[in-house]
Formats: structure tokens, sequence, C-alpha cells
């Protein structure tokens, strides 16, 4: 009886200790996945929209410099910390501008370097037709009439060849 | 027409010279900071003296925070003996000169806290994260912070005098 009553707190106890156990290594290996579930792929792929600051013409991902390595680890925290890879773009677009993006957004003032090319080479099209065009109307007609050649260069022809005969 | 096509291809070039004219000569560094009227990112950090600081704690005070480092040379060393003189001057009235040493080794930080004599407060930002909560891209880079914890002036380059009278002591006129 009372082996009984101590027994049944001693097992109260265990199970205590065995669910906080199980509920510890739980917890670990919780952290764990969100840990792991940050691939470098996907830090990459961020690092890689965002111009490094302190270098000219670089990426994050390319830079070899403190801050990029910097800015490669707070991505890595952010995405670790649940932020989606919008949310870690946007972080640093509220503290650096649109600038901090490798590829600017497509609106506003931004437009004119997304449709320039495409204006460009529409520009360049046009020229190229309207060259083409006119060239083929010139080249049959030049062909059709021959030089007019003059009296005067006529008849010196006329002499030249006769002294050539004799 | 031969006339016309003659004009019309340096006339095509133009705007593409005047444009390269106008982008060769602007800074490529001189980005606008969007943190300008917005309220300032909080952090808190260690000085090289063990102290901890705060931005929270400086409420109701005009902030000026400086991004520095002893390897950037000239502009560093040419501004510090002007942040250290304007804190003296002012701190009295309610200014607070905040150093943080970026992208640094803390001997070179301390060496160069003990050659300009600096007694404001100055901290090490280790992982970088102050400076890039800030946008800093580069030092000597100085921010103004007004009384209610708002950014109102970015400085790039080394802080002058006249960046003391112009923006911080207006600042201390205004209420909390």
């Amino acid at each position: 009886m009372t082996s009984g009553t101590a027994g049944r707190p001693r097992r109260g106890a265990q199970l205590a200790a065995a669910a906080l156990l199980v509920l510890a290594v739980g917890v670990l290996l919780g952290s764990a996945a969100t840990a792991a579930s940050v691939s470098e792929d996907e830090v990459h792929a961020i690092a890689s929209e965002l111009r490094c600051v302190v270098c000219q013409n670089l990426s994050v991902a390319d830079s070899p410099s403190e801050m990029a390595r910097q800015m490669r680890d707070l991505i890595r925290e952010r995405l670790a910390a649940g932020d989606r890879p919008a949310e870690v773009k946007a972080y640093f677009v509220q503290r650096y501008g649109d600038w901090v993006l490798l590829a600017p957004p497509a609106r506003g003032l931004n437009l004119v370097l997304w449709l320039a090319p495409f204006g460009a080479v529409a520009a360049g099209l046009v020229v190229v037709a309207t060259l083409v065009r006119r060239w083929r109307r010139q080249a049959p007609r030049e062909l059709a009439a021959p030089p007019a050649v003059g009296q005067v260069d006529r008849d010196r022809l006329a002499a030249e060849l006769e002294r050539l005969r004799d | 027409m031969k006339l016309r096509a003659r004009w019309l291809i340096p006339l095509a070039a133009l705007p593409v010279v005047g444009l390269l004219a106008y982008g060769f000569r602007t800074d490529p560094r001189a980005v606008p900071s969007p943190l300008v009227g917005r309220p300032a990112p909080p952090f808190a950090l260690t000085t090289f003296d063990g102290k901890a600081v705060s931005l929270e704690a400086q409420r109701g005070k005009v902030v000026v925070l400086n991004f520095w480092a002893s390897w950037c040379y000239p502009a560093c060393y040419e501004e510090a003996p002007v942040l250290e003189a304007s804190w003296r001057r002012v701190g009295p009235e309610g200014v607070v000169v905040l150093g943080v040493a970026i992208q640094d080794k803390d001997p070179a930080s301390l060496e160069f806290i003990q050659r300009f004599g600096l007694t404001f407060p100055n901290a090490p930002d280790p992982a970088g994260k102050v400076s890039i909560d800030y946008g800093v891209y580069g030092v000597p880079e100085t921010f103004v912070i007004d009384r209610r914890g708002v950014i109102r002036r970015k400085h790039v380059g080394a802080v002058t005098e006249a960046v003391f009278r112009e923006w911080v002591e207006p600042l201390l006129k205004e209420s909390v």
C-alpha cells in the first residue's frame, strides 16, 4: 500500500520526465528543421538580385566584401525567421531604396529603362525597312537608263577608235 | 534628302551624348536615402568601454549617429575632430553624438578613438546589423535624428561644422 502510493508518484515523475524529453527532442528537431530549411540556393537567389552596396556593379552573391557577407548572413537569418523571399527583398528596399535591386521594378520612370531597348529595336527596324524600300525603288531605274553620252564625247570616241584602228 | 540624312545622324547622337555627359558627372554613390523622414531604426549596442547604448535611451535629444571606420581615410580623419569639438560645444544643449565603427577591427577602432581623443560614445557593429538597418553603403555616413526619433538628414562624407549649424542645431529648437 505504502509502496503503491510511493510508486505511483515515481511513475508519474518518470512519465513527466519522458514527456519532457519527447518535447525537448521535438523542439530540437523542429528548430533544426527550420534552420535546415534555409537552403544556400535560396540565400543565393535573393543575394544575386541585390546590389552589393560597397561595390560597383556586383551583386551581394558575387561580392567577396565583408558587407556583402554580412548581408548574406542577414538574408539567411531572416529566411530562418520565416520571412518569404519577397519580404527579405522588401527589407533591403526599405533601407536602400529601389537602387539596391539589380533589376529596377518596372514602374514610374523606370519604365523608360525597360521599354527603351524595344523602342530602339523598333526604330532600327523602321530605318532598315525604309532604306531597303528606297534602294529597291532606285536600283532598277538606274539600270534601265544608261548614262547619256553627249555629242562631244561621241565624236571623241569615234576619233579615238579611228586612231586605234590605224 | 541627302542633306537631311547628314544632319539626322549627329542629331540622333546628341541625346545619347547628353545622357552620357550627365551620367558620368553624377556620383553613382549619391543615392537618396528612403529613410529620411521616417522613424530611426532602433538599436542597442555596447560601446568599446563596455557601456550599453541604445537609441531608445536618447529619446528627447537630437542624435547625431555617425558611421565610421579606422580605414576610412581621409574623410573619417577629417570629421573626427569636428565631431568631437561639436559634441563638446552642443552636447550640453541636448545633442548626443554616437559613433558606430563598421567593417572594422576593434584594435584599429580603439587606436582611432585614442588618436583623436574621442569622448562621445563609440560602439562596434560586429555583424553589420545596425549599418544595414540604416541603409549605410559607405563610410563616413551620418544621420541626424530629431527629438522625436525621426531621421531628418543623411549626410554622406565628412561631417563639417556647417552640418551641425544647418542641420543639428535648428532641431534643438523643436519640441519633443
